[in-house]
């Protein structure tokens, strides 16, 4: 059962490696973003099986759902090159990024050769179990930093989207 | 009671945000009225003694403390903040802008005041990112092309070190499983995993340099600074990298890290890479602002400097020399904004005599850049004196001596300066030029003010304000 | 730490490092806006995997839960931020090239 699930674990990685790598290397901008919205999903994956459902959730609705959006709304607005750009384009991204999937390989290996051994001992477990009541009552602090900070982002939208809005 | 620190500006936020339209005219007096607030309150013993609210208030009983580093800083911060106000008159002039200028000031100051008070590393994270936020939206308040452009590159640099700040905090929980600082420096102490531990540090200390912006991780300050509007600059110059970067850094090193020599050395050279290549490139810069910012890296590098001799003298030294850089690079900013206004250029190229003509602004900035260059007796001067007998206490006589050499660096640049913008005969397309107005004389004389008296009362300053704060 | 916890510590690891050189390379190697934003939230991808591994390592499982939410949070406000800077940027550049990003320079 422990090795199964281990190799899931990997398996699950490597796909997300795998959509990271395509997130980088993809030519449209598009799919760069859909590339991101797949590895933010594979990731919510990862953290439901290191026992952070919430955070997960999170992660999911977010990172992948609201994130993307803002993308994708970006991309869309922003107008598509000419067609004789778009092939000088390309030829220039293919020169500056075959040298990616070369680099990672190299640091696998590399990595792969060091070996892990020593043993690490761990802080004692927490006590508190839920982290709704970790954030409500030990963390009041972050969630005010919460507040503000949506705030800020608030007027941070309301300042640099304000033109396109009228126009 | 210190939560009011965080609680009051937002409740101001708050108000301001629901009045009328009418109602924001008052937007501005808000604000200054906070950071008038803010160095009532660095004063004020029952404000900084951290009572805890009573009755239903006690939901607001935040774990904050202060301690006279922390002070300091908030001195600061409530010093900027209202010289920054103070001269955003004139170039924040829309009703609806002036607003937004307002409530985004209001963000700064608590997340500046949050990352000063804060005892725990994954709230001073998120404290750093609100301040940082905030600071991007104000340089682009214009939605200029360059001022985007510095906001650009300041939200990609910032992010970066903000990413391996994080990566610190994740290698620090491994080893102690909290974030509080307390926690974090006991389990610190008893821990096997020392290699873990330089990761760690190295990893956060390059995230918090690149906030700081010293010289090999400077590639966003000049264009960050040179293309905010001018009130922004001030704030930008005068706290929010110090706060973020420097101050952070002290915080870490003296509640968790504690200094080891491997630590002293990096700090040591990363002052020195910074104070001296600073000053050079100050040398070469046309535009005024962009010369002050690589002065202001400059300026880093000598309280980095003086904080890597681990010494109580150095720590003092560095400390009294962040407020004072924060004095004299915000009057230097504020001219700098008082030229913008009159003259519509930072072109020092296109500059010539201002002095006859902003008598001012002239003798202000005088002033600024000899304590700047550490001219006795100015404030400057101590505070460089003191960095360099720091250095030379702890035995590194080479820096100590590469510092002096430096310093007169320093003052050849701002001499550079002041010949090419305020001395001399006024050239004819300076003819219709005059003083510029109220807002932006009255911070500076203020600001001057502050320099001459902190020079001139510096034994007193220095006893009963510096010293305490290493007395720990 | 359990047995496990531990053969599972030392593949993540080696993921994450991966996850962070793809996300460098994207933010040194592109010459596009966008672009640099989504290696800076791979880059925040890999960040937030090793919270969460750290937090399943040391069975902190709770509070690194709280840590990751306030992240997400942070992390949603600034790329908003990032957006609209870059919008503002293609409206006076007409593209999303950071090779004009050159005006300020020295």
């Amino acid at each position: 059962m422990g090795t199964q699930a281990l190799n899931m674990d990997i398996v699950i990685l490597f796909l997300m490696a795998l959509a990271a790598l395509w997130t980088v290397m993809t030519r449209s901008l598009l799919r760069s973003a859909i590339g991101l919205a797949l590895t933010s999903a594979m990731l919510t994956i990862l953290m439901f099986r290191l026992h952070a459902p919430l955070a997960a959730v999170f992660e999911l609705s977010v990172c992948s759902g609201l994130i993307s959006v803002v993308f994708i709304a970006t991309i869309s607005v922003t107008q598509p090159m000419s067609q004789e750009k778009v092939l000088q384009h390309m030829r220039d991204r293919l020169e500056r990024f075959w040298y990616l999937p070369i680099l990672l390989v190299l640091i696998g290996i590399v990595l792969s050769f060091v070996s892990f051994k020593f043993n690490l001992s761990v802080p004692l477990p927490e006590i508190e179990k839920d982290p709704r009541v970790v954030l409500w009552n030990q963390r009041p602090l972050d969630l005010l930093g919460q507040i503000i900070m949506l705030l800020t982002g608030v007027f941070g939208i309301i300042i640099l989207f304000r033109e396109a809005k009228q126009k | 009671m210190l939560s009011l620190m965080i609680l009051i500006p937002l409740a101001c936020l708050l108000l301001i945000s629901f009045l009328p339209l009418k109602g924001k005219r008052v937007a501005f007096a808000v604000v200054m009225a906070l950071a008038f607030f803010q160095i009532y309150a660095v004063f004020s013993p029952s404000i900084m003694a951290n009572r805890h609210l009573p009755g239903l208030a006690s939901v607001f009983n935040f774990t904050l403390a202060v301690d006279s580093l922390s002070r300091i800083m908030l001195l600061c911060i409530g010093i900027v903040i209202f010289i920054a106000l103070l001269a955003a008159g004139p170039f924040v002039k829309e009703e609806d802008k002036r607003f937004y200028f307002s409530g985004l000031m209001i963000l700064e100051l608590m997340g500046l005041n949050g990352v000063v008070m804060v005892r725990d590393i994954f709230s001073m994270y998120v404290f750093w990112e609100v301040a940082a936020a905030a600071s991007f939206v104000l340089i682009a308040l214009e939605k200029k092309r360059d001022p985007l452009e510095g906001a650009f590159k300041y939200l990609i640099f910032s992010s970066v070190a903000t990413v391996f700040v994080l990566s610190a905090i994740a290698i620090i929980l491994l080893i102690s499983g909290s974030t509080s600082f307390t926690d974090i420096r006991v389990a610190l102490l008893v821990t096997p995993h020392s290699n873990l531990i330089i990761l760690a540090v190295g990893v956060f200390l390059a995230g918090l340099f690149m906030k700081a912006g010293v010289m090999p991780f400077h590639g966003y300050l000049p264009d960050a600074y040179a293309s905010a509007p001018a009130p922004v600059s001030i704030l930008l110059a005068g706290v929010v990298t110090k706060t973020l970067g420097v101050y952070t850094a002290m915080r870490i090193v003296i509640d968790i890290f504690g200094f080891s020599t491997a630590l002293k050395s990096i700090l040591l050279c990363i002052g020195l890479i910074s104070a001296i290549f600073g000053a050079l490139a100050a040398m070469g810069q046309k535009d005024l602002k962009r010369l002050l910012a690589y002065s202001s890296i400059s300026q880093v590098g000598y309280i980095f400097l003086g904080f890597g001799c681990g010494t109580p003298l150095g720590i003092a030294a560095a400390i009294f020399h962040i407020f004072n850089h924060t004095v004299f690079k915000s009057l230097l900013f504020v001219n700098a904004a008082a030229v913008e206004d009159r003259l519509g250029t930072l072109d020092m190229g296109r500059m010539s005599g201002l002095a006859s003509r902003m008598p001012i602004t002239g003798t202000t900035s005088v002033l600024a850049s000899l304590s700047l260059s550490g001219v006795p007796p100015l404030a400057g001067f101590w505070s460089k004196l003191f960095i360099i007998l720091a250095l030379w206490q702890s035995g590194l006589y080479g820096v100590a001596v590469t510092a002096v050499l430096t310093s007169l660096l320093t003052l050849a640049y701002m001499l550079l300066l002041q010949r090419r913008v305020f001395f001399g005969t006024p050239e004819k397309n300076m003819a219709g030029v005059v003083e510029a107005g109220f807002n932006l004389t009255l911070p500076a004389v203020i600001l001057a003010i502050l320099i001459a008296g902190v020079g001139l009362f510096f034994p007193y300053v220095v006893h009963t304000v510096i010293f305490p704060v290493v007395s720990f | 730490m359990s047995a496990q916890a531990l053969t599972l510590f030392w593949p993540f690891c080696l993921f994450i490092v991966v996850l962070f050189v793809i996300g460098f390379y994207c933010l040194l190697v592109t010459f596009n806006l966008i672009r640099a934003l989504i290696g800076l939230e791979l880059l925040i991808k890999a960040v937030t995997l090793l919270l969460v591994l750290v937090g399943y390592v040391t069975a902190h499982e709770a509070l690194v839960q709280s840590l990751v939410i306030t992240l997400i949070v942070m992390e949603v406000v600034i790329i908003a931020v990032a957006a609209g800077i870059a919008l503002g940027l293609h409206r006076h550049n007409k593209n999303l090239d950071t090779r004009q990003l050159r005006n300020l320079k020295g």
